[in-house]
């Protein structure tokens, strides 16, 4: 358990905050957020430096890792950290060749970043719950004279829904330029309102026209909140399950903490794989004309 | 649980590594891969090739071998049928040449026999003669006696 005063819900919510910048509205003045309260009350004018900062340098790990390979990239016989790269390439390669079945040089490497970054992202779960937070925690303390309960600090990026939804909603609205691009506007606006209900009298199909859009406009606006949400709530909840067992007594928490993680590895890399799948699906039915 | 910048944030920063991502890794990597492939299949269909034309090497020298046999057993029977004319014709040589030896040989034999015939003969006759004129010498006028000593001579 982390600080020796705390109670268990104060625990749980001081693990569950993320260490916020932001405008305080009282005041009008930037500044990091001292409790949860004041994290909230900042709004949307506020950023989580924790999410913001190991999403940046788990991406940075990403392409310093991938580049190097494809800048030494051989046709010869392989090394090791390459041939263990293009494994994944090829794996990825393959997956949006089954799904995606048009021509876009974008779909492919936006599939390998949001993959292995994904993966990298949920792979901090892994991590110790107090470990990093507690180095945080005494840095706080010992150099910037903070305290201890106001240092917030959540290493899994993807337990945080603004991560999550930042990749999902770009991916819509990558979805809806290529909709639009691929289909024309009528094309597409046809999509939203002459299916799934259709009547080959003119007047009927005037009348379906709103019942039509409601249902497509909703299925529309599922998908980027599913694909956000599936991702934060899988890893939130494993995140949480993490907490609880860190409330235990010390010497009982691997008997629980030990066979989440073993289950939570394949949670970590199932969910990074359909995130990217989701995404090369939507891509797809972007691209998909005439078929509808 | 705020939605806040973070999201534009984050949508930023995923907007920044696909670029990346899309600039300088898929290309060289999955090129590499189609290279690489590329690579093999030359490989393979080489090794085919090659096969094909050690396949057709052995052939080649399959029948360059039976054809230096063949050249060989000429060439061993033409050289057996020279040596048999080389001896035929020494052998004809050399037993001309011994009929013709033996011929002189007779000859001279002959010629030595007919002189030694002549000089015995006129021994035999001498001696005759002398024996005669030894017995005689008394009775007989050598003069008459010579004479018929001589058709004597001649009748021998």
């Amino acid at each position: 358990m982390a600080a020796g005063a705390q109670t268990g819900s104060e625990y749980i919510k001081h693990h569950l905050t993320n260490w916020t910048f932001g405008k305080d509205p009282s005041d009008g003045v930037w500044k990091i957020a001292e409790t949860a309260q004041q994290a909230q009350e900042m709004g949307f004018y506020a950023i989580h430096l924790d999410s913001m900062g190991w999403s940046v340098a788990l991406g940075f790990i990403f392409i310093l890792l991938f580049g190097l390979v494809g800048r030494k990239a051989t046709t010869g016989v392989p090394g090791g950290l390459q041939n263990s790269i293009e494994i994944v390439i090829e794996f990825i390669d393959s997956n949006v060749r089954d799904t995606f079945s048009h021509t876009n040089k974008l779909i492919a490497p936006m599939a390998l970043t949001a993959f292995v970054w994904v993966l990298l992202m949920n792979l901090m779960d892994l991590v110790p719950v107090d470990f990093i937070p507690q180095i945080a925690t005494y840095i706080g303390v010992h150099f910037f004279a903070m305290d201890p309960h106001h240092v917030y600090f959540k290493i899994v990026p993807t337990t945080d829904p603004n991560v999550t939804m930042g990749m999902s909603l770009s991916v819509f609205f990558l979805a809806l330029f290529y909709s639009i691009k691929n289909k024309g506007v009528g094309g597409f606006v046809g999509e939203l309102t002459l299916h799934p209900f259709t009547s080959k009298n003119l007047l009927i199909k005037l009348i379906l026209i709103p019942i039509n859009l409601f249902l497509e406009g909703v299925s529309l606006l599922a998908k980027p909140i599913s694909h956000g949400l599936r991702l934060f709530g899988n890893l939130y909840a494993g995140e949480m399950i993490f907490i609880l067992i860190a409330l235990l007594p010390l010497y009982a928490q691997w008997t629980l903490s030990v066979p989440w993680a073993i289950f939570h590895i394949l949670v970590i890399v199932l969910q990074a794989f359909i995130f990217m799948v989701l995404m090369v699906v939507y891509m797809n039915m972007a691209h998909d004309t005439g078929d509808h | 649980m705020n939605i806040n910048l973070t999201l534009i944030g984050q949508a930023i920063s995923f907007a920044i590594f696909v670029w990346f991502c899309m600039k300088f890794v898929w290309p060289p990597i999955t090129s590499a891969l189609e290279q690489r492939k590329k690579k093999i299949a030359d490989g393979l269909s080489a090794a085919e090739l090659g096969e094909q034309a050690l396949e057709k090497a052995k052939i080649d020298v399959d029948s360059k071998l039976s054809e230096a046999k063949s050249e060989a057993k000429n060439i061993i029977s033409m050289a057996e049928k020279r040596q048999s004319d080389i001896l035929d014709e020494a052998n004809v040589k050399a037993s001309e040449e011994t009929s013709k030896k033996l011929k002189l040989a007779e000859q001279e034999v002959e010629q030595l026999s007919m002189r030694l015939k002549e000089s015995l003969k006129k021994d035999v006759s001498k001696l005759v003669v002398e024996g005669a004129e030894m017995i005689l010498k008394k009775e007989i006028d050598k003069s008459v006696h010579d004479k018929a000593i001589q058709d004597l001579v001649t009748k021998i």
